[in-house]
């Protein structure tokens, strides 16, 4: 019944994750060098539910393998499937569906927490499995040595499960109707 | 939206985009299964060659476009100079780099046409399945279309935020921008629908 909403809500979502990492007046606070589009997929997850979550996500990688430079800096291509940090893109779909799942299954906390550890696990943990397997075989490295290289990112990521929390919050207050992995 | 296609017209603008995107797996594979320097070696000098032969402007941008894989090529030389193992490092130094830049020459030389075709024909066996191809199809339009709209809101908000404030936006201008892309949802789901919507895809 409402299909034209869902596609109306993944399509704008997916255009969110690209939008965030195309302005560059949005780097994050504390001077983080790093882009908001992770945490683009972390809100697809804690707003938009696992479902929809999953498939804003999904709909991003597919159009970045069409070779749409939606990632930040302007890339975008199948060179980006090839390269060693391959991983952690393709693992955007299931970082946003865990964060979904999870918001949904921490239904009897308040929002900003459950939005926060969802996001933490998915959009750092499971985010950070698909990247480092990436790292591990395009680098030819074991996997601890491959984890060694990206040791240096967790600190902000876990900042924007911070914010996603914070702005999952922030969101219910504004619009409660809006956080559909509180249905 | 601009899309990474190159502007300097090759002949492998004319190659059908599906036996392009099929050899580019197939050497991929292969890439990843030789462990000898020489095959790597052989595979990265037929890359240039490839990167070459379109003339000066599509070697130098496409050269331009493997720069973003520079920190990976130095922690690589510096673990396997420290191991004592080059040869091994040469090996995936040199694959790396042949498999992103073939890579990166297919999206070069193929339309944002092009591949939508092809996902649409690999996609049409699903549609029996139940999956909404005019939706999805109509979703990637969006994205495109809506990207640099909020893109620009998105930038508009983080203007107005400096204009009452002396310190930057930082992640609460990203609260009404989520607010700002749900309304708009709302919006493109009610003129969707007015318009006649999904109904009766079913029995298309």
């Amino acid at each position: 019944m409402n299909t034209e909403r869902n596609v109306a809500q993944i399509a704008l979502f997916t255009a969110l994750i690209a939008a965030l990492g195309l302005i560059p007046q949005l780097t994050l606070a504390f001077g983080v060098p790093i882009t908001a589009q992770s945490l683009g997929v972390m809100l697809c997850g804690t707003v938009l539910g696992a479902r929809r979550g999953c498939y804003a996500a999904l709909l991003f990688v597919g159009l970045v393998a069409l070779g749409l430079p939606l990632l930040a800096g302007g890339r975008g291509g199948l060179g980006l499937f090839t390269a060693p940090t391959a991983g952690f893109l393709i693992g955007f779909p299931a970082a946003a569906l865990v964060t979904g799942l999870m918001t949904e299954r921490l239904g009897s906390m308040s929002i900003g927490w459950a939005a926060g550890i969802a996001a933490a696990l998915g959009g750092i943990l499971v985010l950070y499995i698909f990247g480092i397997g990436g790292l591990a075989l395009v680098l030819g490295r074991s996997v601890p040595e491959a984890a060694l290289l990206v040791t240096a990112f967790i600190p902000g990521d876990i900042i924007k499960a911070v914010l996603a929390g914070l702005i999952t919050a922030a969101l219910y207050r504004a619009r409660p109707h809006a956080v559909m992995s509180r249905g | 939206m601009i899309s990474l296609t190159s502007p300097v017209r090759t002949r492998a603008h004319d190659w059908p985009a599906g036996a392009k995107i099929a050899g580019l797996c197939v050497a991929s594979v292969v890439l990843f299964a030789a462990p000898s320097v020489a095959v790597q070696t052989m595979a990265a000098c037929g890359v240039l060659v490839l990167y070459a032969l379109p003339g000066r402007a599509f070697f130098v941008h496409g050269l331009l476009r493997l720069w973003p894989l520079w920190p990976f090529v130095a922690v690589l030389i510096l673990w396997h100079l420290a191991i004592a193992a080059p040869r091994e490092g040469a090996v995936i130094v040199l694959r790396m780099l042949s498999a992103v830049g073939l890579a990166n020459l297919v999206t070069m030389t193929t339309t944002l046409a092009a591949m939508m075709d092809v996902v649409n024909r690999l996609l049409r066996p699903f549609a029996r399945l139940g999956v909404n191809l005019r939706a999805i199809e109509l979703a990637a339009a969006m994205v495109i279309r809506f990207t640099p709209v909020l893109a620009q809101k998105g930038g508009a908000l983080a203007l107005s935020w400096r204009a009452r404030s002396r310190r930057l936006a930082g992640w609460r201008v990203i609260v009404p921008f989520l607010v700002l892309a749900l309304d708009d949802a709302e919006h493109v789901a009610e003129a969707l629908r007015a318009r006649g919507g999904f109904e009766g895809d079913g029995q298309r």
